[in-house]
């Protein structure tokens, strides 16, 4: 089914009489496996508004992201979260779209700085598991006019409501960037200088760090501005960093930038074996967990507070976490392993329980992508 | 604002519940006496007052889940209360009704610089957050004006904001995990010092639910390095169409302030009155503050600068120091208090897009003449957040209602352009009857259910946030249960 409008999103869900499996633009197929029929947003489809005065832009789910970014893009705006494009680690095709990218809340390297999907975003349009059209939020930057409905649809995998339309906060696209590189660094050792980095006044926007995978361990700090400004602070933080190594810089901001894409959408691991996991930690736990987990196959992202780690098929990496507070997400993994392992974290009880009972609330059927998340 | 009526069975068992309460906790943390929980009668809405049935002091997560565990058993209502510094009535209580108060809940527990997050127990006031971590240059970014006394608590139950949060966002965008305790007693946590709680995004539920979901008792707050430095630049505008364009090119050239404050005709008037900052008498002024090293900022506010030339602008007064910095933001800073001194007000937060502010301000101007009441505004320019302040009598009879009617008017234009009923305090009470004009009958039914799964009963907080007339089913049940 692919409603091309919110009316017809609603009449196919109020009159399904069995599990739809919703989509996009169907890039990111994350989650427990989900039989049932397919119910595409892709036709919900186009920008309704776009104040770049305002910084917002309302768009149909179904919007592809592609189009959104060059419609920033021409105002020299941007979506700061740094969205993660799943193809290339997923080995899927298609067109992502702005409503998958809210469903999973997405968001990529400056994600430390600027904040997730979920803290752009400003209002929702969706239907619920009876076929009700609601909406929560708005267009507008500040707005605590009861429950914030929104944050809870963003990342909800389309197991509470099906999105028809999203508003988004949008920035401002900064003049140039820069990367420092210290080579030669250990994870505990990276993890303190990105520390160190976080910490300073200097603003950076990403830091992440590559392990010894046969061109040397690189920890790589981004730092985002006017040209000057970028200069004063990249030469401030070397000054400061120097302690921890050899620190090379990247000033060409097209080599930069695709430093960040390549961080951003996990290059190193694409064609990697093995099952892909995604761990979200206390940074300092970050270097301690890698000695934990007993793989040098590991991408640290968020100062080291996101973890990409490559693991034998089947094995289940929350076992080796050993106590470790936080949560592993199996983001690649074939479907036996999946619905063997279950792909989100389990949960402490009493929130498994709010779940399952907002769930019961949103989707009183369990229609909507049942068990994808739980 | 009506108040629902209090149940006489709960108002019938006061000795009972109140000798279960101390059975609990310490003697002083009970205070039940007629006199004494006249403290609590009101918050920051202080036109509406009600001693509560008794009002209790925890001092740790597990007193506040016997509180909880013995009113779940008892069916009595429970107000969570931080500072009781709420615009909205958030924290107003009716006469059956328990006050939790969090104010001895006010420790640090652990300050983690590598991780840029401190864990504070939820009553500590929002500036003693930035005081635990200041000495070594860290800060904590939301920064309502009521930071001196609002606690963590209420911060969170309402999703405050501030000035800065234009670049650095509200309570929620700051906010990494909590200890929550649900109405039955039940003590469960919430995300941790790692970024993005896993499963379903009920941390960002939590956060501006008005304490009608659960009890806030700890917190996990993301810490910042202060910038090397901050100054801004004041402009006066004799239009305040100009002033609103002048604030939409500032954002679309790419320079994001950390604040930009707009004051209107009536309250540089009152401001300068009182304050004597020697501000333009003018139709507008905007504070606009850059951060960074010195030459960044230099180079920001030339640009800004530069931008504000173009709209020919009858004062630009760049900050060179502290001092001067000090003096542009007086009268800002000083604008509630100086409205104070006129007269009786009400602090409006509707929220609007940017692009719709000249027509606002022109209609707000409009209604302010048809009511006969005086309304100043003084608000966040970058992010839309409006704060018209309505000027009335107490004393006068009638006077508060016309300014309820008008406040109303006022956040329904809000609505109209595309903007919301609040931006950064809260439905409370004031808002609540309001919410129907930014809500479809479905969306707030579905806002309720959420409702229903934390707190079946519709014990916490009850008669707030959503109109009487659309709970009262629900707090019928409750009141039938008991």
């Amino acid at each position: 089914m692919t409603p091309k409008t919110e009316a017809e999103l609603a009449d196919a869900i109020a009159s399904a009489k069995a599990p739809l499996r919703i989509i996009g633009g169907g890039t990111r197929p994350i989650g427990n496996p989900v039989a049932g029929e397919v119910l595409s947003t892709s036709a919900l489809s186009g920008i309704e508004l776009y104040e770049p005065g305002a910084l917002t832009i309302v768009a149909k789910a179904g919007t592809p992201l592609a189009e959104i970014e060059t419609a920033l893009d021409k105002e020299n705006q941007r979506l700061a979260f740094e969205p993660m494009d799943h193809r290339g680690l997923l080995g899927t095709t298609g067109a992502p779209t702005i409503g998958g990218v809210v469903a999973a809340n997405v968001s990529g390297p400056r994600r430390i700085q600027a904040g997730a999907c979920r803290d752009h975003m400003l209002g929702v349009r969706f239907v619920d598991g009876t076929g009700a059209i609601l909406k929560n939020g708005g267009r507008v930057m500040k707005n605590v006019t009861g429950y914030d409905l929104v944050k809870l649809l963003t990342g909800s995998y389309g197991t509470l409501g099906v999105l028809s339309e999203v508003s988004l906060k949008v920035l401002p696209k900064t003049d140039t960037q820069a990367t420092l590189m210290i080579h030669g660094l250990d994870f505990a050792h990276a993890v303190k200088a990105m520390s160190a980095a976080l910490g300073s006044p200097y603003e950076v926007s990403a830091a992440a760090h590559m392990p010894d995978m046969g061109h040397g361990a690189v920890t790589m700090l981004r730092i985002e501005g006017f040209e000057k400004s970028v200069a004063y602070r990249a030469e401030q933080l070397m000054n400061e960093l120097a302690p921890f190594g050899d620190i090379t810089v990247e000033s060409d901001p097209a080599k930069s930038g695709k430093i960040w894409t390549a961080s951003r959408d996990v290059e190193g691991f694409q064609k990697a074996d093995g099952d892909i996991w995604r761990i979200s930690v206390k940074p300092t736990d970050g270097a301690t967990l890698a000695a934990k987990l007993g793989t040098d196959k590991l991408f640290m992202d968020w100062g080291g507070g996101l973890i990409w780690a490559v693991m034998p098929k089947g094995t289940d990496l929350r076992a080796k976490m050993n106590g470790t507070q936080g949560h592993a997400t199996l983001i690649r993994a074939d479907e036996a392993t999946r619905a063997k392992l279950d792909v989100f974290h389990p949960e402490l009880e009493p929130i498994a329980k709010i779940s399952a009972g907002l769930r019961a609330k949103f989707d009183p059927s369990g229609i909507l992508n049942p068990g994808l998340m739980a | 604002m009506e108040m629902p009526a209090p149940n006489a069975t709960i108002l019938s068992k006061k000795a009972k519940i109140v000798e279960r309460l101390q059975s609990v906790l310490p003697k002083d943390a009970v205070i039940h006496d007629e006199a004494e929980t006249r403290a609590y009668e009101c918050d920051g809405l202080s036109a509406y007052k009600c001693p509560p049935l008794a009002a209790v002091l925890p001092s740790s997560t597990e007193e506040v889940s016997a509180i909880l565990k013995i009113c779940h058993e008892e069916g009595v209502p429970v107000v969570p209360r931080g500072s009781g510094t709420s615009l909205a009535g958030g924290a107003l209580p009716t006469a059956d009704s328990i006050i939790l108060g969090v104010a001895r809940l006010n420790d640090v527990i652990e300050t983690d610089y590598e991780n840029r997050v401190i864990k504070v127990q939820t009553g500590r006031t929002n500036l003693s957050v930035t005081g635990a971590v200041e000495e070594e240059d860290f800060f904590y970014a939301p920064d309502p004006s009521s930071q001196l006394a609002c606690a963590i608590a209420g911060n969170i139950a309402m999703n405050s904001g501030g000035a800065h949060c234009l670049k650095y966002g509200v309570t929620t965008n700051n906010l990494l995990g909590v200890t929550l305790v649900m109405m039955d007693g039940t003590i469960t946590e919430l995300g941790g010092a790692h970024l993005d709680a896993g499963g379903l995004d009920l941390l960002g539920l939590i956060c501006g639910s008005e304490g009608q979901l659960g009890v806030v008792t700890e917190a996990t707050l993301r810490i910042l390095r202060k910038p090397e430095g901050a100054r801004p630049v004041l402009m006066g505008f004799d239009d305040n169409e100009v002033a609103g364009a002048c604030v939409a090119d500032i954002i679309k050239a790419g320079v994001l302030p950390v604040a930009i404050e707009f004051m209107d005709r009536p309250c540089i008037e009152a401001t300068e009155a009182f304050a004597k900052a020697g501000y333009p008498m003018c139709e507008a002024l905007l504070i606009v503050e850059v951060e960074g090293s010195d030459a960044e900022i230099d180079e920001q506010l030339g640009l800004i600068m530069q931008i504000a030339r173009k709209h020919n602008p009858v004062e630009l007064r760049e900050s060179k120091s502290a001092d001067e910095s000090a003096k542009i933001w007086l009268g800002r800073k000083s604008a509630f208090g100086a409205m104070g001194q006129i007269n009786d007000y009400m602090c409006l937060d509707g929220t609007i897009p940017v692009s719709s502010l000249p027509f606002v301000l022109k209609r707000i101007s409009e209604m302010s003449k048809d009511y006969g009441l005086d309304v100043a505004n003084v608000f966040h320019a970058g992010d839309g957040n409006m704060h018209p302040l309505i000027l009335f009598d107490a004393n006068k009879p009638g006077d508060l209602e016309l300014c309820e009617a008008l406040g109303a008017d006022i956040l329904r234009l809000c609505v109209e352009v595309g903007g919301c009923l609040t931006g950064e305090h809260g439905v409370g009470i004031e808002k609540r009857d309001l919410m129907v004009d930014q809500f479809a009958a479905d969306d707030l039914e579905n806002q309720m259910a959420v409702k229903d799964v934390f707190d079946p009963t519709w014990l916490l907080n009850p008669a707030k946030v959503f109109p009487l007339e659309a709970s009262e089913a629900r707090r019928a049940m409750a009141l039938a249960a008991e």
